[in-house]
């Protein structure tokens, strides 16, 4: 039988996610993708401290912690050094959270992608910012609970959509992504490496900690995010060739939902709410991918 | 052979000798003519290095730090509030021990707006581990960059290379262009001992605990006390090769001066000439031009000022609640000696505002006359 994905590691045991955590299955196969050549480029975000206290690090290629705001402009940077000083061949991977992306990083992100740099942005995205401890960011979804949005006070307003903005820029490519599909994630990596220019992966990345979720479920849950339409797979290049990757049979977003702590105190009218919005979201997918 | 050049481009041709691979920068007055040059070099081919346009002050600093952490040369500059935005990772370049260079061009803060000559923007950066040097023309500009880039690889703390808005970034002077080839003698390509390597792969700036933190800041102090030494250094191999040097302070007609005046940045050359006049009447007052601002010269200082009964202080800049920057530097400097002068602070030139050879004198008159302060501060120049 083929072997799916490289035997090579370059992920480590000994780091410090919570378990269940995706953002480590998201790094591990990113990794597996990329290969020994490649510097990673981290913005303040859980990922901080799950790639290790000095003087350890679970990483096996060279990490560059940076502060909060510049994933993208400290890769811009990074690439142009080692452009400058003759390795034209590594690949630079900037992995932020949705905090790090949605909201204080989006300025250095747009420069980065209008100048169209050469490197690869990873969004993993758990839709809070959750290494301070589960509060809201502009990636959280409508209604949802974080310490920030109390039970009585919930998030008022939708889940910024990031990969339209990405899409406007034109950038060569901007895919989807899923913890549960790892597969489609590590040929999206393989695929934007390939490519020159600026790439931006951005990819659901399941939270027990911050979901209210059991460990055991947290990639259940990520799937099922795709099947129930919620989080799409798909990709888009140069912001107007859109292809969807999975098409999945109709789950009631309630699969999903029920699944979560965080959404516990939706009532049946709110989740009929998300429902409609979700297939009204599909509809207008569709249309892009057959356009 | 010297060329008229403006003081912006003095900054430009010292980053061409200096063979950076890496530029970035976002533009603000008056700061816009250094990177309009560089930009020139760039496109022409003098200059082989990646200029990078980006979208503000602050990711223009990320982006060197990116760079410089894989061992590249890289330069930046700003003023007033593109620095104030930079000023986290003012914080970030130095405790990652990155050798950046940067030119900033002294401008006032808002609000009000106020685009001319003060202090306050690059002293308000004091305490983020940056290198500071204050320069008084234009030779002494692109002499510093070429200077600051050896210091700054030597001893892993970036480098602010400060300038005058208008008075000296947008004066013409002539100047001496250093020679390409001695430039590269002087100056070698930077060999980091670590960077961003796939082939030896490392975590840099990684969580810290406490444990050993604190012996990280403290080799950075220690990097910035081997700094001053360093300077020397440095300073006297290039005047071996290119004639000229400055050092951490100079001492100009300090001789049994009954009062020296302190300075930094383009007013020193006014007061030399109002010095001369004092001189010529045979009133003993000298000039003591602070060039380096971090690391602070506190023994030079105490040197120079050793026996003398009064100091004034100019700053063109405040801390408020405080007042002079310098003079409270030099105060904490003195503090400790048995023999030490009174110190007058004196705060003129606020945003733009001339430095007279008027005010000078009325900054000497006023410090000769009294036997201390009436005030804490004294404001020679304001209107009231």
């Amino acid at each position: 039988m083929e072997k799916r994905f490289p035997e090579e590691e370059y992920m480590m045991s000994g780091h410090l996610a919570c378990s269940g955590c995706g953002a480590t299955i998201g790094m591990r196969y990113a990794l597996k993708a990329l290969g020994q050549d490649t510097v990673v480029v981290l913005p303040a975000s859980c990922w901080s401290v799950i790639a290790g206290v000095f003087p350890y690090d679970s990483l096996k290629v060279p990490v560059y912690h940076v502060a909060f705001e510049t994933a993208a402009s400290s890769a811009t940077g990074v690439k142009a050094g080692l452009e400058m000083i003759g390795d034209s061949a590594t690949t630079v991977l900037a992995w932020a959270g949705d905090g790090g992306t949605f909201d204080i990083g989006l300025q250095a992100l747009s420069g980065a992608a209008e100048r169209n740099e050469d490197f690869i942005y990873v969004c993993y995205d758990n839709e809070a910012y959750m290494n301070t401890g589960v509060q809201r960011s502009s990636a959280t979804p409508f209604r949802t609970w974080t310490t920030t949005t109390p039970i009585l006070h919930t998030k008022e307003e939708a889940k910024k959509n990031i990969m339209e903005i990405m899409a406007a820029h034109q950038i060569p490519y901007a895919a989807t992504a899923s913890i549960a599909y790892p597969e489609d994630f590590f040929n999206k990596i393989k695929k934007a490496k390939e490519m020159k220019g600026f790439k931006f992966i951005h990819i659901l990345s399941s939270c027990p900690t911050g979901w209210r979720l059991p460990a055991q479920l947290s990639v259940k849950a990520a799937r099922l995010a795709v099947l129930t339409r919620i989080f799409p797979l798909y990709e888009i290049e140069c912001g107007e060739k859109y292809r969807i990757n999975v098409r999945p049979e109709f789950h009631p977003v309630r699969e999903y939902l029920n699944l979560q702590g965080r959404f516990s105190h939706l009532t049946d009218s709110d989740i009929g709410g998300v429902q409609q919005n979700v297939e009204k979201a599909w509809e207008r997918l569709v249309k892009k991918a057959e356009a | 052979m010297k060329t008229v050049i403006e003081g912006s481009h003095a900054v430009s041709y010292g980053v061409m000798l200096s063979r950076v691979h890496v530029i970035c920068a976002y533009p603000i007055t008056p700061q816009t003519h250094v990177v309009e040059k560089l930009s020139e070099l760039c496109a022409s081919g003098e200059l082989q290095a990646r200029f990078l346009k980006v979208e503000s002050e602050h990711s223009a600093m990320a982006v060197c730090i990116g760079a410089s952490a894989t061992g590249a040369r890289v330069f930046t500059a700003t003023s007033s509030q593109g620095l104030a935005l930079m000023h986290e990772l003012l914080h970030w370049a130095a405790g990652a021990r990155l050798p950046i260079v940067m030119a900033n061009v002294n401008r006032a803060l808002g609000a009000p707006w106020n685009i001319w000559c003060d202090q306050t923007d690059s002293l308000s950066q004091r305490d983020t581990g940056w290198l500071q040097f204050y320069c008084e023309s234009s030779q002494e500009v692109v002499d510093t960059v070429i200077q600051a880039y050896k210091i700054s690889e030597i001893v892993s703390l970036p480098s602010m290379v400060i300038l005058d808005a208008f008075y000296l970034s947008h004066t013409f002077e002539p100047v001496d262009i250093p020679d390409k080839e001695r430039v590269d003698r002087f100056l070698p390509r930077y060999e980091p001992k670590f960077k961003l390597d796939p082939k030896d792969p490392r975590s840099f700036s990684s969580l810290t605990s406490p444990d050993v933190f604190p012996e990280m800041k403290f080799q950075m102090q220690q990097a910035m006390e081997k700094a001053k030494a360093v300077v020397l250094d440095v300073d006297e191999e290039y005047q071996k090769i290119f004639g000229r040097s400055y050092r951490l302070v100079e001492a100009y007609r300090c001789e049994d001066a009954e009062l020296i005046l302190v300075t930094s940045g383009t007013v020193s050359s006014t007061s030399r000439e109002v010095i001369d006049q004092y001189r010529d009447e045979g009133k003993a007052i000298g000039l003591l031009k602070i060039k380096s601002f971090r690391p602070f010269p506190s023994e030079e200082i105490r040197k120079e000022l050793k026996g003398i009964p009064k100091v004034a202080v100019i700053d063109r800049n405040i801390s408020y609640g405080m007042g002079g920057i310098f003079a409270a530097e030099l105060r904490s400097s003195l503090c400790n000696e048995e023999d030490r002068p009174m110190v007058f602070s004196f705060i003129a030139g606020l945003g733009g505002r001339d430095i007279t050879q008027e005010t000078i004198s009325d900054v000497i008159e006023y410090t000769l006359e009294q036997d201390r302060p009436r005030e804490d501060i004294l404001w020679p120049d304001l209107r009231r």
